[in-house]
C-alpha cells in the first residue's frame, strides 16, 4: 500500500544512555504535529525508548556509537519509526525477539523490550546483519 | 530521617524504609536509582521496603529489571517488598511482565483496578 508522506524527520546522535529521554523527546516533538491521543504519545515514547535502549546496551554494549532515527509521518496517520545502528547485530532475530531472551550478563536487563515494542506498535520489523547493525522499524497508526 | 537525592525520596521510619521513585525511569536513570537503593537496602535491613511509584512520569522496561532486581536482593536480606501506587501507564508495564503475578510482592493503590492486594497494616 502506498502511503503519502506528510512529513520526516532524521535524527543523528550518540547511542548513550543520556540520550534515551532525547530521543523520546524529540520523537514526541514530532509527532505532536499528528495531534495523538496521550495514551498513544506516550506508547510511542515507550517504544522509542526501548529500541534506542536496544542500541545503547546490546548493539554497542554501552561502548558508544550511532543512533540513526527516521520518523516519517504518514497522510492516514500511520507514524513509522527506524531505530538504526552500526553495532554488533542480532545472530538470531527470532530467538532475540522472544520474551525475556536478553544477551545482558552482569546488569538486570528484564529482557521485555521487543515485549514491549510490539505491546505498543502496530507491527515491529527488526533486519539485522552481524557485524553490520541492526534496523528496527515501528508502525503504529493513530486514531482518528 | 529522610534521604533525597534527584533520583530517590527515601525515608526510614522503625523497621519500613520507603523509597519514592522520582521522574522517568528508564535505562539511564536505573542506576543511580539502583544504586541509591541497594545502599539503602544494605545499610538499614528493614522489615518491609516500600518502592513508591506514585512520582513516577514515565518507565519502560529497564524499570522492570530494576525493580525484580531489588525485589530480588531485599528477599535475600529478608525484606518484603511492597509496590505502591503506580499510575495506570506504569501499571500496564508491570502487568506485562508478570511482576504483578509474584506471590511475594505486594502491589498496593494507584490508578485503574486494584488486580490483587493483602491486606498489609506498615
Amino acid at each position: 500500500m502506498k502511503r503519502v508522506t506528510i512529513n520526516r524527520m532524521k535524527l543523528h546522535l550518540p547511542a548513550i544512555s543520556a540520550n534515551e529521554s532525547v530521543c523520546r523527546a524529540v520523537v514526541a516533538a514530532f509527532i505532536a504535529q499528528l495531534d495523538p491521543a496521550i495514551e498513544e504519545l506516550a506508547d510511542i515514547k515507550c517504544a522509542v525508548s526501548e529500541a534506542v535502549t536496544n542500541a545503547v546496551v546490546h548493539a554497542y554494549f554501552c561502548r558508544g556509537g550511532d543512533l540513526y532515527i527516521t520518523v516519517t509521518l504518514y497522510a492516514d496517520r500511520t507514524v513509522k519509526i527506524e531505530v538504526r545502528d552500526k553495532g554488533c547485530g542480532i545472530p538470531d532475530v527470532k530467538q532475540a525477539r522472544t520474551p525475556l531472551f536478553t544477551t545482558d550478563t552482569d546488569g538486570e536487563r528484564s529482557g521485555m523490550g521487543f515485549s514491549v515494542m510490539e505491546t505498543f506498535c502496530d507491527r515491529v520489523s527488526v533486519h539485522s546483519r552481524v557485524g553490520h547493525g541492526t534496523r528496527v522499524t515501528m508502525l503504529k497508526k493513530l486514531a482518528e | 530521617m529522610a534521604k533525597e537525592n534527584v533520583y530517590v525520596r527515601a525515608e526510614v521510619m522503625q523497621d519500613v524504609l520507603r523509597a519514592e521513585l522520582l521522574g522517568e525511569i528508564d535505562h539511564h536513570t536505573c542506576r543511580p536509582m539502583r544504586e541509591e537503593l541497594d545502599e539503602l537496602l544494605y545499610l538499614h535491613r528493614p522489615r518491609t521496603l516500600i518502592i513508591d511509584l506514585g512520582s513516577v512520569s514515565f518507565m519502560d522496561s529497564s524499570g522492570l529489571g530494576l525493580l525484580m532486581g531489588r525485589i530480588a536482593l531485599a528477599e535475600s536480606l529478608g525484606t518484603r517488598v511492597t509496590v505502591r501506587s503506580p499510575s495506570l501507564r506504569v501499571r500496564r508495564i508491570l502487568e506485562l511482565s508478570g511482576i504483578t503475578r509474584l506471590t511475594s510482592l505486594v502491589l498496593e493503590g494507584g490508578s485503574g483496578t486494584q488486580k490483587k492486594e493483602r491486606k498489609e497494616h506498615v
